[in-house]
């Protein structure tokens, strides 16, 4: 077990590497001067800027001194922000993130594996036609839309009642994080109930539940020891990615919550063409994503022996 | 009597063997053929077959039974809710109006004789007003709701500045509906007045005989008089931002929506479900490094790399997209589904009969076609359904970097992306292209339910 | 053939499932309450916003608001944006300032003498850094020269172009200490002139030509404006709190020369978001004090009868051409066509419908002046009046003098914003719908479209200019042939000319003849088709008054607010 945990991580290793390499060319090959603004300046200004952030040297001479800083975990200094290292914009946003992540992979995953088996067990009647058509809204109306009308309906709440229930936008306290983890966790949520209810449903109607069943076991047990138990393994595989995916990828709901999470360098240093925050956000979004993975795989073969991984 | 019997050679031929003793209930039914019995048995899911037939049929007959041009603009209709068709009243072209001016004689806080220079008209609306001395200027509101008696004087629509200043004209946003005006003067400090007068408005639908003609409503100006009445071009949904027919853009839209919306899922699901059951068939080192793979793709900067395809592709201003789109999301869209296949194929794989199956010397390919990838599809299907609406808004989030369809050809997910800046005022520019991709995702989620129960093999035989 | 209902399978455990469902979905109910009160806690300690009062607290004399966007760079000699200079114009001061009239007052320097070759400034003694040390005129020149140093690698080095030697030395030719400013006391500053300004005193108020002390700048070793304890202040306010993208919290600075002016004691700022929905819905529901509507929100505030004001924010948005040779736009008669079917008031009456906007029908915006009154009253532009006949003429003879039986299809490169856009998709509309012509839309985010702007890969783009300081100049040298930001590399000689002498003159009417001049060439030689200027509709709560709004500089502007309990 211990080998493998160390191969993987070995190979984790290897594959941020990849990713890091990848993207420092994509960044490269885009076209567009990350140290251009709107204002032209003159040429040795930009000079200037350029000897700064070490953009006069080669391209390879840049890569060798962005590895050389990932070695020493130090990934320089913003381009946008000038004043901040982009070690402290993780440091100082990551946690936000993935605070506000958590409890949305807690929501989604609970609520996905509840009304998934929910469903499974009501096959084709109300509740699953109910949980079916409010899934399909979750996932065809964009994020935005479910959030600015979550934050409304929460003005009106408050407005109503007179005092504040919950706070509208903002950061700090248990009470802010609410609303938009729900928010957050919800295109997950509904993506695991019907991945839950799909497994579900195909784990009903296999031989070894039949058998479970002719020996009289307890129809709780064969619930939970068998049938829970197997299906809950698309979920979990699912999962690893979209801890990832949603601790960085709250754009949408830090912008109408006004959350300082990590999501928005995510989107606004590829405009900004932010070189350093690009492969800080993308080599840690990496590491993050790789581990995750390793976990679940080795969950993987503590909840089915089966496809324990040698 | 004699009975002839009558022999033919025939008669002396050797009886065969019947080799079929005995004969099964009902005909053997191949996999494909159980599940197409299964399929045509739910009515749902046959309803839902018939629906995406129909959306199908929609995205390539729809423009022509629909024939508005779902770019022709209609700026004196903007952001129409749907409603029934509206007529206008021609006008003479409109002429920029000098601004009045009068010498102040009254002294006071507050205009007086605030009234409308000529009838008012969705065109302008011209006030004229008693200037005050020693004022430095005034300030116009408009407001939809009666002002009195809180002093809501709602918008701030311009300013003039000077004493002498005694006019103003509204030419904002005009639609045909009554309007409280208020106006207000300020002080050398720039500050306002607490007093205001006040002037209610109805505005009524005009339009001059040569933007009728611009617009496309009469082929030629000179039939039309001052006076005259012309219909207005009818938007049964309503318009967008921009007073282009809803309708027209749903129906068109559907082309290149449906499009990436089934195409792009349908062949990423599929790179994923080969990437992953080879993954998990094979197992070992080449599992591994066929998931490190994956892993690495998931992880790539997804903008970044979409500007580079961009590029990569060369599509120049103006030029759709879509094509180089659809290889994009296909290149970068597959590795959840091979993940999750993977976790299922190394779940069925140790079943007793994929052992058998293979003892009796099935072929991989057989194996894993027939045994293990009927097993997992209930959960490609579920992934399938779910990459319709993500691959559906992916093409109008790219639009944001000039990637998606061409300006002005529309996308379901463009109009939708478009509506939410309206989603308060002008709710119906969201809503209807939310509506129908949420008709399009219901029904291929019917459909892949239908299908899963159709083609789960443990699911077989059975009604 | 009938096919019958499949029975609908009833799994005879669902109940006793089904009670093990809510067992387990209580369990997990008390698990997720249970993560949730560890992650807040986690939370609490890494940061985050405190938690916010309300909108106004007329006690205290604290207000709350939101920013928009985290200051970037609140090193003054450094920043370029309006959100830092929002923040710097309330914790620093600079030799003059705007008061609420938007007048120039005395700021750091009592008095000031500014002459053809030279200026000079006399500091009052009581102007204080927030530690209690005397502001000097050595913190001037250590800025400034920080400003020009190349090692700094300053963006807006060029505003001190102005003064002897800035640009010399941010050439790298002459050593900071040669720059034309020096202190010949500790409160009197001498500053020399590179050729004559006649606008100094504006200069003087924009952030960039704030004080910074050279002691505290080293003594931060390359961090100095980091955080709030970073800096030290000598404006009216000073930063108490500064969580990177979360909060900003400024409170009175008791050491401030002129403290008994500033009647607000805290300004609160625990929200950033660019989202005017999120602000408008933190507005109505009473968390802060003051927010910005978009098109939106103008039914509901109506509906709500909020009290709203408007104002500039001194921009100009207009469509540029590409005058490189090889682009039919450099063609006068093509470019006269699409100007003489431009109609800004369409565009900004019906198409973006937004109360603060303003037609533009020239480049130099409204709210500039000239030399008694507005700019625009004493020299009005020339009339584009659009008129389609004329325009299908001009069309025709560029056909003829281009030698093309069609014109092929135009490139309008344009941004990712909203209304860029919908202005984007109207002019393809009209140039379609009124010429012929065939419009190519080409959507570029930010710094790509930079990159093509730079290289000259367009034949139209949409463009838009915010003043850096409050003279006509600002816009006046922006098609002179030498500048960076003239894009469409338009070349006339007779316009350079113009700028020339609007830059090296003194007498204000000389100066604004020229401008006059420079604004019937862009129009007469249909050099841009001018759009709008940029307008801004905001309510504020009612208890809340004298907040300044300008087009240029702190906007913005809390130092002379107050609050009253009883609107």
């Amino acid at each position: 077990m211990l080998t493998y945990t160390l191969k993987r991580i070995l190979q984790g290793i290897v594959t941020v590497w990849f990713i890091a390499t990848a993207t420092f060319v994509a960044m490269h090959a885009v076209p567009g001067d990350p140290l251009a603004n709107q204002r032209a300046t003159n040429e040795q200004i930009q000079r200037n800027l350029e000897q700064r952030y070490g953009l006069d040297r080669p391209v390879s001479e840049q890569y060798v001194v962005f590895l050389g800083g990932i070695l020493r975990g130090d990934f320089g200094i913003s381009f946008t922000q000038e004043n901040r290292r982009v070690n402290d914009i993780i440091r100082e946003n990551f946690p936000v993130s993935a605070t506000l992540g958590i409890l949305a992979v807690a929501f989604a995953a609970l609520g996905g594996i509840l009304f998934g088996a929910l469903t499974a067990l009501f096959r084709d009647r109300l509740p699953d036609l109910v949980i079916m058509f409010l899934v399909i809204l979750a996932i065809s109306v964009p994020s935005f839309v479910v959030a600015a009308f979550s934050q409304l309906a929460l003005v009106d709440i408050n407005v109503y009642l007179g005092f504040s229930l919950l706070p509208v936008a903002g950061w700090g306290t248990l009470r802010h994080m609410i609303v938009p983890s729900m928010v957050l966790g919800l295109g997950t949520m509904a993506y695991l109930t019907r991945l839950m209810r799909s497994s579900m449903l195909e784990i009903t109607s296999s031989d070894f539940i039949r058998t479970a069943r002719a020996k009289g076991l307890p129809p709780a047990r064969i619930f939970l020891k068998h049938q829970l138990r197997n299906a809950v393994l698309p979920v979990v595989t699912v999962l690893g990615p979209a801890i990832a995916a949603i601790t960085t990828g709250g754009f949408v709901v830090e912008l109408v919550f006004a959350i300082p999470g990590l999501g928005r360098y995510f989107v606004e240093a590829v405009q900004q063409l932010d070189y350093t925050v690009i492969m800080g956000t993308t080599v840690f979004y990496g590491a993050f994503l790789v581990s995750m993975v390793i976990v679940v795989d080795l969950l993987y073969g503590w909840i089915d022996p089966r496809v324990r991984v040698e | 009597m004699s009975v002839a019997v009558r022999f033919s050679p025939a008669d002396f031929e050797p009886v065969t063997a019947r080799r079929q003793l005995q004969v099964s209930s009902r005909p053997s039914l191949s996999y494909w053929q159980d599940s197409w019995r299964r399929l045509k048995g739910s009515r749902r899911t046959f309803a839902s077959l018939c629906a995406v037939m129909a959306l199908g049929a929609m995205a390539v007959a729809g423009p022509w039974v629909w024939s508005v041009d779902p770019a022709a603009q209609d700026i004196d209709q903007i952001s129409q809710a749907p409603a029934w068709p509206s007529s206008a009243l021609i006008v003479p072209p409109y002429t920029p109006w000098a601004a009045v001016t009068a010498t102040p004689t009254q002294a006071g806080d507050v205009v007086t004789n605030l009234r409308l220079a000529e009838p008012a008209s969705t065109q302008a609306v011209r006030l004229v007003w008693e200037p005050v001395v020693g004022a430095a200027g005034y300030v116009v509101y408009r407001s939809v709701y009666d002002t009195a008696p809180d002093r809501a004087l709602g918008l701030p629509i311009g300013e003039v500045l000077g004493a002498d200043q005694a006019s103003f004209e509204d030419r904002l946003d005009l639609e045909p509906r009554r309007y409280w005006y208020s106006v207000v003067v300020t002080d050398e400090n720039r500050a306002e007045q607490s007093a205001y007068a006040a002037l209610t408005v109805d505005t009524v639908r005009t339009v001059s005989a040569g933007d009728a003609e611009l617009r496309g409503w009469v082929e030629d100006a000179t039939v039309l008089a001052p006076g005259d009445q012309i219909d207005l071009p009818y938007h049964p949904l309503g318009t967008d931002y921009l007073g282009r027919d809803m309708l027209a853009r749903l129906l068109y839209g559907a082309r290149v929506s449906l499009f990436i919306g089934v195409v792009a899922p349908l062949l990423f699901v599929l790179v994923g479900v080969v990437w992953g059951s080879a993954a998990g068939f094979l197992g070992g080192r080449v599992d591994q490094l066929l998931m490190r793979v994956a892993d690495f793709v998931i992880a790539l900067p997804f903008l970044l790399f979409m500007i580079l395809f961009k590029i990569a592709f060369g599509i120049g201003p103006g030029e759709s997209g879509v094509f180089p789109m659809l290889v994009a999301l296909v290149l970068l869209g597959w590795p959840s589904t091979a993940r999750l296949v993977r976790g299922q194929i190394l779940q069925v794989r140790q079943e007793g009969y994929v052992a058998a199956s293979q003892l009796l010397g099935a072929r991989t390919g057989y194996l894993v076609f027939r045994h293990m990838i009927p097993q997992t599809m209930g959960v490609i299907l579920v992934t399938l359904t779910f990459a319709v609406p993500s691959a559906i808004f992916t093409e109008a989030f790219l639009s944001f970097i000039g990637m998606g369809v061409a300006p002005p050809t529309p996308s379901w997910g463009s109009m939708a992306n478009e509506g939410i800046r309206t989603m308060l005022s002008h709710p119906h520019e969201l809503l209807f292209p939310a509506l129908i991709i949420s008709a399009t995702v219901l029904a291929f989620n019917l459909l892949g339910d239908g299908l899963r129960d159709a083609l789960d093999v443990r699911m077989r035989g059975r009604e | 053939m009938m096919v019958e209902q499949p029975p609908t399978y009833r799994d005879p455990m669902s109940r006793l499932a089904m009670r093990q469902l809510l067992w387990l979905g209580a369990l997990s109910l008390v698990g997720f309450v249970a993560l949730m009160g560890a992650l807040a806690w986690a939370s609490s300690i890494t940061g985050g916003s405190a938690i916010a009062g309300r909108a106004i607290d007329v006690e205290t004399g604290t207000i709350t608001r939101a920013l928009a966007q985290e200051p970037p760079q609140l090193d003054s000699t450094r920043a370029t944006d309006q959100a830092s200079i929002f923040i710097l114009g309330h914790v620093m001061e600079g030799l003059l300032r705007y008061d609420a009239s938007n007048r120039l007052v005395p700021g750091v320097a009592e008095r000031w003498d500014i002459r053809p070759d030279g200026a000079t400034f006399w500091l009052r003694d009581d102007a204080r850094w927030s530690d209690g040390r005397p502001v000097t005129a050595h913190d001037f020149v250590f800025a400034w020269r920080t400003i020009v140093d190349p090692a700094n690698a300053a963006e807006y080095a060029f505003i001190l172009y102005y003064v002897k030697n800035g640009e010399a030395i941010n050439r790298g030719e002459l050593s900071p200490e040669a720059l034309g400013a020096t202190a010949v006391d500790d409160r009197t500053l001498e500053v020399e002139f590179e050729r004559p300004v006649g606008f100094f005193d504006k200069l003087v108020a924009f952030a960039v030509y704030f004080p910074v002390r050279e002691d505290f700048y080293r003594s931060r070793d390359g961090r100095y404006a980091a955080d709030a304890e970073d800096l030290v202040y000598n404006g009216p306010f000073m930063m108490t709190r500064w969580v990177h993208g979360a909060h900003v919290r400024l409170e009175k600075n008791p050491l401030y020369w002129n403290r008994d002016a500033v009647r607000l004691n805290v300004i609160d700022m625990p929200y950033v978001t660019a989202d005017t929905g999120a602000v408008v819905n933190l507005f109505k529901d009473g968390s802060i004090a003051t927010a910005t509507l978009g098109a939106e929100q103008l039914d509901d505030a109506m509906k709500l009868r909020w009290n709203l004001g408007r104002y500039s924010d001194g921009s100009v948005f207009y469509i540029d051409f590409n005058f490189r040779p090889e682009r039919l736009t450099s063609n006068f008669h093509l470019r006269r066509a699409l100007q003489l079917v431009n109609d800004s008031g369409e565009l900004v009456n019906k198409v973006i419908g937004l109360p603060g906007y303003l037609p533009a029908v020239s480049l130099f915006p409204i709210w500039l002046n000239g030399v008694e009154g507005p700019f625009r009253q004493e020299y009005p532009p020339p009339v584009v009046i659009p008129d389609l006949e004329l325009a299908r003429t001009h069309l025709e003879l560029a056909k003829q003098e281009l030698g093309v039986a069609e014109i092929p299809p135009l490139v309008l490169l344009t941004g990712d914003a909203p209304i860029a856009n919908k202005q984007a998709e109207y002019f393809q509309n009209l140039f379609d719908r009124a010429l012929g012509l065939e419009i190519r839309i080409d959507k570029q985010i930010f710094k790509q479209r930079l990159d093509k702007m730079t290289s000259g890969d367009f034949d139209m783009v949409a463009a838009g200019w915010g003043p850096d300081f409050a003279d006509p100049l600002t816009f006046g040298d922006l098609y002179a042939s030498w500048n960076g930001n003239n894009r469409g590399k338009y070349n006339n000689p007779a316009l350079d000319e113009q700028v020339r002498i609007a830059q090296n003159s003194l007498d204000p009417r000389t100066r604004m003849d020229a401008f006059g001049e420079i604004q019937r060439i862009l129009i007469d030689d249909a050099v841009q088709l001018p759009n709008y200027e940029r307008g801004l509709v905001y309510v504020e709560d009612p208890r809340l008054k004298g907040v300044v709004h300008r087009s240029v500089g702190t906007d913005p502007d809390y130092t002379t607010a107050y609050l009253v309990e009883n609107p």
